[in-house]
């Protein structure tokens, strides 16, 4: 693909799609919950971002509400909410993740390329103009979960199943110019509510073990 | 009354009542109420119910909301379950009070909670666009991890952690399938079109559809809606989910939610298979479903606890009915279909005997449960009878079912036959030999301060006796329209 050929705000609107890919990587190696929290606010951004692009290129007045609900929720509120819950609950740190971080990203690299791999049959049907984000909009899905099954602490793994919810809403977008309206407005409340019963759910947590280690939830055992 | 006003009474009032009780569910006179909310909506179910019988299936509010044979007698299934748990959360919850496990506060929650959950549960059932049908089940699993945690204790705290993560997961993988299969639709629909994610729409054109997205969406949605059936080896959340929580949500829980979830399986597949004109969705159906009855039947004989153990059971029930929806065809559809409501009835029916068994032990640990035939003879009785009747025993309903199964497999896919009847086999022998000794023998079981609820046990146990002998010729009717929709091989 020629980069030159393309029009300036195409260019643009995969810049963006390689930062959020980085992003993805940057959340897979940080141990640091308030750094995590940032980029996921930061990645919200970015997201936010491209949907305006995108709704001022196609004139689609959906992705404008869309693009609205993405800062409200993903850029202020919930890094507000999460921030607010470290603090109270004193959690800052990550402990070593269960694979050290070089194999991670190793794995992670793997995951890009297998995904662009499954992306590949779906990015030659579409008929849109970022068709090409498809697959990264899958690898930042798959990562998201790697970032999920090798962390310890509960918050990381809520950061990591929020990232995850930002690649789906980014392969959406890159696949169809986002879902119907109903759609997205109903997903983006379960979210919303997730996040708040997450709240309750860890000081629930806090106060029965005194710590958010998921190492305390781990004595369900198949032969109890 | 129009079909219309009906609809909107029976998510109303659920919703409403999630509000009201939200305000006063910590009340003396909270569990009432939830039932006559669940009253209500049953009997919004009923007229409902009769009005697509007299006039044929109806879509509603733009097209958002469709009845059809398929869900109609899944609402009515859901509604009356809903009803009879809560008129057996009735004395549950006072017992739980008295016993000094839940406070006003928490009661609150629960009884705003099952009202919601009822609420979303009917929202995934009759909503037409598959968008609203992934969000409404997102939010069944929200409604219901605060009562999986209701105890607070540590058990319950990692049950709820783990349902919330894994079905968000799982979840999360059927919303990508959900765009896939959007993206697949636009195609043919058009985006500007509201069609696009509608069912009755999707099903007109699903011959049209592109194979290769939709067998990639099929993938993504039978592993994010499998987690929720509990379909191994995403059944991990499952046991733990329904053994911590109280038992009235351990009830719906098993006999409702699977349900909903296996629902929303089906409807994706009866649209992948049009799509793909071969058998691969339901050889994926098969597989998922033979690796659950065998994996569950096993698992059934390390457990200790008594909800854990029907909690498998569960597990092996839903693989039954995921195997036969994957045979597909009239007969085979027929028997998933009848086999979702047996299980359903009878599993609530064995929770419900089994949550007043566990509050007479003061334990949930089938050892420390002795001789309730000598103390309560109705509560061990109801248990005696409703594991028969799930093990599939004669003259009870899941006999008929298991047996259409079996023989339809005999038929179409007989190398399954065999590993079908071993897995069954070995199931019986498990939850016999553990049920056996804690209904007969010496009682260590002292008396509850209400008198336990009954007649929900009986009522279910009865139907299911009743469908196992007779099926009214109206319901056959449904099931034969409901299996012709489903199609399949």
């Amino acid at each position: 693909m020629n980069m030159t050929a393309l029009p300036f705000d195409l260019q643009l609107l995969n810049t963006l799609a390689a930062l959020l890919l980085l992003l993805s990587f940057a959340m897979l190696s940080q141990r640091r919950i308030v750094t995590l929290i940032n980029l996921l606010a930061v990645q919200g951004a970015l997201l936010c971002i491209a949907t305006l692009l995108l709704a001022w290129r196609t004139g689609a007045g959906h992705l404008y509400l869309s693009a609205g609900l993405t800062l409200a929720l993903k850029v202020i509120f919930l890094p507000w909410l999460l921030h607010r819950l470290i603090r109270k609950l004193g959690v800052y740190w990550d402990t070593e993740p269960l694979l050290n971080t070089t194999g991670t990203m190793l794995v992670g690299v793997l995951i890009v390329v297998f995904s662009f791999g499954l992306a590949q049959p779906i990015s030659a049907l579409a008929s849109t103009a970022t068709r090409n984000s498809i697959g990264i909009a899958v690898a930042v899905v798959l990562i998201a979960f790697l970032t999920m099954i090798t962390r310890r602490k509960a918050m990381s793994q809520v950061v990591g199943f929020l990232s995850m919810e930002n690649g789906l809403f980014f392969g959406a977008m890159s696949a169809t110019y986002g879902m119907p309206m109903i759609v997205e407005f109903g997903v983006a409340l379960d979210v919303l509510v997730a996040m708040l019963v997450l709240g309750v759910f860890f000081f629930q947590i806090r106060e029965q073990f005194d710590s958010l280690d998921l190492q305390h939830l781990e004595s369900l055992k198949e032969d109890q | 009354m129009s079909s219309t006003l009906t609809f909107v009474v029976l998510l109303g009032t659920p919703l409403l009542g999630a509000l009201v009780l939200g305000l006063t569910g910590g009340k003396r006179w909270a569990p009432n109420l939830n039932v006559a909310f669940s009253l209500l909506t049953f009997l919004a179910a009923c007229a409902l119910t009769s009005n697509i019988i007299t006039h044929g299936n109806v879509v509603l509010m733009q097209e958002q909301f469709f009845i059809d044979a398929f869900n109609v007698f899944l609402v009515t299934l859901t509604a009356f379950v809903g009803l009879t748990t809560a008129l057996f959360s009735r004395p549950y919850m006072r017992i739980e009070v008295e016993h000094g496990r839940v406070n006003s506060a928490q009661l609150r929650l629960y009884h705003s909670m099952y009202q919601l959950f009822m609420a979303t549960m009917l929202i995934a059932l009759t909503t037409n666009n598959l968008g609203l049908m992934w969000v409404a089940m997102e939010a069944a699993t929200l409604s219901t991890v605060l009562l999986v945690t209701l105890y607070r204790t540590p058990a319950s705290l990692e049950a709820g952690w783990k349902y919330f993560i894994l079905c968000g997961v799982g979840i999360a993988q059927a919303l990508f399938g959900t765009i896939l299969l959007y993206f697949a639709a636009e195609k043919i629909l058009g985006a500007e079109g509201v069609g696009a994610l509608l069912w009755t729409h999707l099903n007109v054109v699903k011959a049209q559809l592109e194979p290769a997205v939709l067998s990639l969406a099929f993938v993504f949605l039978l592993v994010g809606y499998g987690t929720k059936v509990g379909l191994a080896p995403l059944h991990n959340w499952l046991p733990d989910a329904h053994a911590e929580g109280p038992t009235p949500i351990s009830a719906v829980l098993s006999g409702l939610l699977l349900n909903v979830a296996m629902y929303a399986v089906v409807r994706c597949k009866v649209l992948v298979e049009g799509s793909l004109q071969s058998s691969l969705p339901g050889r994926m159906l098969m597989g998922f479903g033979l690796l659950s009855v065998v994996l569950a039947a096993f698992f059934l004989w390390r457990q200790r606890d008594a909800k854990r153990l029907f909690a498998y059971s569960s597990i092996e029930h839903m693989g039954i009915i995921t195997f036969a929806f994957g045979m597909g065809g009239p007969v085979a559809n027929f028997a998933a279909l009848l086999h979702m409501t047996v299980h359903s009835l009878t599993k609530s029916a064995i929770f419900f005997a089994v949550g007043h068994a566990t509050q007479k032990a003061g334990s949930q640990l089938m050892d420390d449960i002795r001789g309730l035939i000598t103390l309560s003879p109705t509560v061990g009785w109801g248990l005696m009878m409703g594991s028969l009747a799930i093990l599939g025993m004669p003259p009870f309903g899941v006999f008929a079912s298991e047996f259409l199964i079996l023989t339809t497999a005999m038929k179409q896919q007989p190398w399954a036959t065999p590993i079908l009847l071993l897995a069954l086999g070995v199931a019986f022998a498990a939850i016999f030999s553990r049920v056996q000794p804690m209904v007969f023998g010496e009682t260590t079981a002292k008396r509850l301060p209400h008198p336990p609820a009954l007649v929900p046990v009986f009522t279910h146990l009865a139907l299911v006796l009743m469908l196992g002998l007779f099926i009214p010729p109206y319901l056959a009717d449904w099931y034969r329209a409901a299996a012709r929709l489903i199609g399949g091989h």
